[in-house]
């Protein structure tokens, strides 16, 4: 697949460095065919690994869950005063936290808030930070990875020892720090967590896969009909550096959930909400290893487990597509 | 590649100076610093405190402090940690690292073993039921959330069957009882030894056995690997011996008879103290492995799907070899080469040791006292931890890139 998209490629840009003109009205059309039929086989091998589908199963889940917490607040199914997330408090249980009843599919936490409620609410937040995380890495390591490859020398020298420098660092513990220094909030966070794995080892893997598309033919035929070094970086190997980045987000994106659930479960960052926080709210409480309470760690942790586990089988799944040395055929 | 080579180590020295420097800096950047800490104590003057705080050297700005540490470290002097306070850096960190070393390197060892294992079969049955199982299954372990999974495993297995201690590395009982030159260290660092030296005899073994004929070869195979184990239980005891003998304490168990020394060996002795640590290593040890093998399995089975399409394992094939030989003499072997680098790449974190483990399991080891240092802004504890770790992974990085060119020869520095 990605040799064919390559001579594809190839062609269009012979193409549009200007050899046939008067065609280029109709360029965009064909282009746009191209890419349809590429997405269509693309989603065909993709729906062939069940895995994959059922990461993306769970995903849609969650994002359901994500849409559907706003509505049903609004609608006045969940009363604001009592369903609220952070400041509900339902005043007709007895004791907090309250078991599973009819009215709290999940119960409530220990400060009686609805659990159901608070999973749904940091789902949205959830996604929030896996994307913005996931964005940043692709930007940056792709970036960062075609530009060390594609110029070499020492700019690819530096580029790559600051990857090292990256490498080295401790993860957990400059988040840490950070979070020491800086009122760290969800946003931060994602932008840390992005900018650490885009410019560390995703940008050395990008870079070794750049280093091999260097030295296509096309890139050269590129450059002997008069394409600039931004041209040829924009137009030839970013776009097919970009499938292996989209792979990498996926990852990003399990471990930025991961480590926002592990910060929030040692409490050290600054967040209304999240599953991380509803974890270190039992724990504080006194009630993580009480099995009868189950519902105050178990929704939470297994909300964590199962989200990361879905966007990484769906970054597997990516893999096959990507990466046709993989597939059955 | 030898000019690749020198440019590389220059700009490693280059990279690691660098990092140290930046740890100092963004360290020293939180609020306060260590000498804050003294407010706590009610007793101290205002006058005491300013004291205090001069004799760590936080009365000079940052950049002096920066300077002189940099000179001392350049003389091999790693300064005195500060929450430690009259202990040097040097003497915490060979307290803490055997034990961070030992846990994290049996784990790293035993997930890459059966995560390479577990990689072979997937990629040989592909596209059966085990493979959904196992790609499922080990994705969801290695996505776990990790202090919540060790939690469940202790509860399990440490409180609710009881079979292994709930957590710390020793059992305080037991050693409470131990006589001078045993200490944990002590016991540790032996264990380490143990480990390489019992490793490299396996290793030996099965490359020796590796090339006699296949008849011979599974029987004596077998037959080896027992005869090291046993070896090794056999050197600890007469080490245990030797020990208790310089320490004198045969006047007790010497006129019982022979009977009664053995058993004092086996109660009193260091064989008895080192099985403790190993008691204590197994649940933390299965716990890290669950997490982490998944991604050896995986990165094993990709690299597995791409060797599998060679012509070489169409003609293992053709030539009727049988389907194991295929999967792991021409195919598996071949595949190796990722997984290796992997493993080489983590065993420079190895001294790292994992901040979460670490607090689930009560295991004080180079991790936890990273964090604190880093929290109480200890710096040159902190830095000093990272002096090592930095070192490791910078090397470590190198020697994978030269691996690599070695084992493929289609790789080429220029």
């Amino acid at each position: 697949m990605a040799e064919k998209s390559d001579i594809v490629g190839g062609a269009t840009a012979g193409t549009a460095a200007g050899v046939v003109r008067h065609t280029e009205l109709d360029l965009w059309k064909i282009r746009l065919q191209l890419t349809w039929r590429e997405f269509k086989q693309n989603v065909a091998l993709f729906a062939e690994n069940k895995i994959g589908l059922l990461g993306v199963a769970i995903i849609v889940l969650f994002a359901l869950m994500a849409v559907a917490h706003p509505i049903l607040i609004a609608t006045r199914v969940w009363d604001p005063n009592i369903y609220d997330p952070i400041v509900g408090y339902d005043f007709t249980q007895v004791q907090q936290p309250a078991p599973p009843s009819a009215a709290h599919l999940l119960g409530t936490d220990p400060l009686g808030r609805d659990v159901l409620s608070q999973l749904m609410y940091s789902a949205a937040s959830e996604f929030a930070l896996g994307v913005t995380a996931a964005l940043v890495t692709v930007i940056v390591a792709t970036t960062v990875g075609a530009v060390a490859a594609y110029y070499g020398g020492i700019l690819d020298s530096i580029l790559m020892r600051l990857a090292d420098l990256i490498i080295m660092t401790p993860f957990v513990t400059i988040l840490i720090v950070l979070s020491a220094m800086f009122d760290v909030k969800m946003i931060h966070l994602a932008i840390i967590i992005g900018l650490l794995s885009g410019f560390g080892g995703d940008a050395i893997i990008i870079k070794s896969q750049a280093l091999t598309i260097k030295v296509r033919t096309y890139i050269e035929a590129a450059r002997v009909a008069g394409g600039g070094d931004a041209h040829i970086i924009l137009r030839h190997i970013v776009p097919n550096l970009l499938p292996l980045s989209f792979l990498y987000m996926m990852f990003t994106v399990t471990s930025a959930i991961f480590s926002e659930a592990v910060l929030s479960f040692f409490g050290l960052i600054n967040i209304r909400m999240s599953w991380g926080l509803m974890i270190h709210t039992t724990s504080t409480a006194g009630y993580l290893m009480d099995l009868k309470r189950w519902w105050l760690v178990f929704p939470a942790s297994l909300s964590i487990t199962a989200l990361c586990a879905a966007f990484y089988l769906v970054g597997r799944a990516l893999d096959e597509v990507v990466n046709p040395r993989l597939r059955k055929r | 590649m030898r000019r690749y080579l020198v440019a590389r180590l220059a700009q490693n020295v280059l990279t690691y100076f660098l990092f140290l420097t930046m740890v100092f800096f963004l360290l020293d950047a939180q609020p306060g610093d260590f000498g804050n800490s003294y407010i706590n104590d009610p007793r101290l003057t205002a006058e005491q405190r300013a004291l205090l705080r001069a004799r760590l050297g936080l009365d000079k700005p940052v950049y002096e402090r920066y300077l002189i540490w940099m000179s001392n470290f350049l003389q091999g002097e790693f300064g005195v940690s500060f929450s430690n306070f009259p202990r040097p850096v040097l003497d915490v960190i060979a307290e803490r690292a055997p034990r961070t070393i030992i846990l994290f390197l049996t784990a790293t060892i035993c997930s890459f073993y059966f995560g390479f294992m577990a990689g072979k079969v997937l990629a040989w049955k592909r596209g059966g039921w085990l493979e959904y199982i196992a790609t499922v299954g080990g994705v969801g372990l290695y996505t776990v959330f990790t202090p919540w999974f060790g939690l469940m495993m202790i509860l399990l297995f440490a409180y609710t069957l009881g079979v292994f201690p709930i957590g710390k590395f020793i059992d305080p009982v037991l050693w409470r009882g131990a006589s001078e030159p045993i200490t944990a260290n002590f016991i540790f660092l032996r264990l380490l030894i143990t480990g390489f030296v019992g490793g490299a005899l396996l290793l030996g073994w099965l490359l020796y056995v590796r090339r006699l004929d296949p008849i011979r070869r599974r029987r004596l195979r077998s037959v080896g690997v027992i005869v090291i184990l046993l070896l090794i239980v056999v050197a600890w005891l007469v080490y245990s011996y030797v020990i208790a003998d310089q320490a004198g304490w045969w006047q007790q168990a010497r006129p019982a008879g022979p009977l009664a020394m053995l058993s004092y060996l086996f109660t009193r002795g260091a064989i008895r103290y080192a099985a403790d640590i190993l008691w204590h290593l197994v649940l933390p040890v299965t716990t890290l492995t669950l997490i982490s093998f998944a991604g050896q399995m995986l990165l094993t089975r990709n690299s597995m799907l791409e060797t599998l399409r060679e012509d070489y394992i169409l003609t293992a094939r053709a030539k009727g070899l049988p389907e194991r030989v295929v999967r792991d003499k021409h195919a598996a072997r071949n595949a190796m080469l990722p997984v290796l680098t992997a493993f080489i790449l983590s065993l420079a974190f190895v001294l790292d040791g994992g901040v979460i483990t670490e607090t689930i399991f009560s295991w004080p080891g180079m991790g936890l006292t990273l964090l604190t240092a880093a929290q109480t802004e200890d710096i040159p504890m902190a830095v000093g931890a990272l002096v090592f770790t930095g070192a490791m992974a910078l090397t470590a990085h190198l020697v994978a890139d030269v691996l690599y060119a070695y084992l493929d020869p289609r790789i080429r520095y220029a």
